[in-house]
């Protein structure tokens, strides 16, 4: 088991609109809001110019920078769109990120995008789609890329793969890294019935550089994956579960809908932390 | 199913619920599929609402509350997303709303106007010149030209006039066509602000003129020949001191 004495982890937050004021009023040390790292929506400012850019700038001068992306369409049968992989080269040059992360999922067929992040079925097809695209992405920003697992709706039949071991596949064939989206893993697991247990032990833990927390909410018949919720207790148990195997892991809260003020975020935040540096106390807990 | 196949039955449900392309995608569960219908149309929803939110205003007071919803539904009925950005979508909405409120030509034009702004808010930076700038007389050769996302709209109404009052929450103007011989309104970025305000009749004639980038000399020249010696040098140290306060000029790239 490591230890936070052994295994670096970092504690970050989602930068969204209610909170610039926070992160970037005032000088000096107390002005810093106390976190590693800040994560930003990459297609919000893969803009030419403006305030959104500034925003950045100044977030990057103070924190670390992760950038998250929503429509490069891993999955996507016609491939990548080389315009947008260039524009996000653009930001990564200017803005060096210590993370750019995508899903795992398509956004849209030829000429159309969905801006939704849809789900794959999990064939060897699938696969090779998504190693090439995947090489691509990081050939043309020249770095590895962090995926993230998706949260779904929907499953598809025959498929040739679990989704952790698609992903495992996955980061094996292409070189590249997790992100593994602890709240997605569980809305998918109560929504197909499938075993945590099982995802997490069929995740390359090795391979995972990032952590995302978030709530979710339950639909009519589906758990959904809103982000207008605090980190629900499963989600929190899950990450008590992995945190033994987490090594050199940016860990972060992401709230994106009904976002609270920022305390209550950094209170969660170091909830995050407690669990990560007491993993073998949290390691007992069960988990619904 | 190849991954293409599958992919187009896919879109065909999100786009127009057809069913036989939901039935061919092989699920184990149709549960699902609603979920992103729903979040496809509320994505797209939302990004009209945040890039038209005086347009929504206006045709509230106008038609109803509803009536903004049932246009942009329309809208997402018939106009599919094609770009990676989600910004870009909204910028089909104002020939939309055209068809749609034809004897409303107020609504149209201030989605015109709010389209304008989202655009130059995010426009390239520039460093914009300062009178100084101009009368160390280093420029005379030098191409001036506007900052980038500045924009000339020819609106046919007081849609400047509703988008400014409703911003500001005070009561809202009676849309009206104005005269035609009217002015442009130019839209522009100072800083991090963006900016608009209706043309007075030598800018609407020179200003266009400089998107291309003009050298400063040449601007002077223009003036002195549309007014006269005295008048032209008069108006034209007035038109600069007006322009490089308000940010609008900035060194040929």
């Amino acid at each position: 088991m490591k230890t936070h004495s052994t295994a670096r982890l970092t504690f970050g937050l989602g930068l969204r609109k209610p909170h610039y004021q926070d992160f970037l009023a005032g000088d000096g040390p107390d002005a810093v809001v106390p976190v590693d790292f800040v994560e930003v929506i990459s297609e919000n400012f893969m803009v030419p110019g403006g305030r959104p850019r500034d925003i950045l700038r100044r977030a990057r001068a103070r924190h670390a920078v992760a950038l998250h992306g929503v429509s490069l369409s891993l999955g996507a049968a016609q491939g990548v769109d080389l315009d947008y992989l260039r524009t996000l080269r653009q930001l990564v040059d200017e803005i060096e990120p210590f993370i750019v992360s995508d899903h795992l999922c398509w956004t849209g067929t030829a000429g159309f995008n969905s801006h939704d992040l849809l789900p794959l079925p999990y064939t060897h097809e699938a696969l090779a789609v998504a190693c090439a695209n995947i090489g691509r992405a990081q050939d043309i920003l020249g770095r590895s890329l962090v995926v993230e697992n998706p949260s779904s709706y929907l499953q598809f039949s025959p498929a040739d793969w679990s989704e952790w071991d698609f992903i495992a596949e996955l980061a094996t064939r292409t070189g590249c890294e997790l992100l593994l989206d602890l709240n997605n893993v569980h809305v998918s697991a109560t929504n197909h019935g499938f075993s945590v247990v099982d995802y997490l032990a069929g995740i390359p833990m090795a391979r995972v550089r990032q952590i995302h927390l978030a709530g979710h909410s339950q639909g009519r018949e589906l758990l959904i994956d809103t982000h207008d919720q605090p980190v629900a207790d499963p989600v929190w148990a899950l990450l008590a579960h992995v945190a033994p195997a987490l090594e050199d892991v940016a860990v972060m809260i992401e709230r994106d809908d009904a976002i609270p003020p920022l305390p209550e975020l950094l209170a969660e935040l170091d909830h995050a932390r407690a669990l990560c540096h007491l993993p073998a106390r949290m390691e007992a807990r069960q988990w619904a | 199913m190849g991954l293409s196949a599958f992919q187009d039955d896919f879109r065909a449900w999100l786009t127009r619920s057809d069913e036989q392309a939901a039935d061919r995608l092989a699920l184990a569960d149709r549960r699902g599929l609603a979920v992103y219908q729903n979040t496809y149309r509320a994505q797209l929803m939302a990004c009209l609402e945040e890039s038209y939110p005086q347009t929504m205003a206006l045709i509230g007071l106008r038609f109803g509350e509803a009536a903004f919803h049932a246009a942009a539904a329309r809208h997402i009925d018939s106009v599919q997303p094609s770009r990676w950005t989600l910004d870009a979508y909204a910028q089909g909405f104002p020939a939309s709303l055209r068809r749609l409120f034809p004897d409303a030509p107020a609504i149209g034009e201030l989605a015109d106007l709010e389209l304008a702004l989202g655009e130059t808010f995010i426009a390239p930076d520039a460093t914009a010149l300062t009178l100084a700038d101009l009368q160390s007389g280093a420029l005379d050769e030098t191409a001036i030209a506007l900052v980038p996302g500045t924009v000339f709209l020819p609106l046919r109404t007081n849609a400047d006039a509703i988008w400014s009052a409703l911003s500001a929450q005070e009561p809202c103007p009676a849309p009206h066509v104005r005269g035609s011989a009217d002015t442009p309104v130019m839209i522009w970025r100072q800083d991090f602000v963006c900016c608009f305000r209706r043309l007075e009749d030598d800018e609407a004639a020179l200003l266009p003129s400089l998107v291309t980038g003009t050298p400063f000399a040449q601007i002077c020249e223009d003036l002195v020949a549309r007014l006269g010696m005295e008048d032209g040098i008069t108006r034209a140290g007035a038109l600069l001191a007006r322009w490089t306060q308000a940010g609008l000029l900035t060194r040929q790239p």
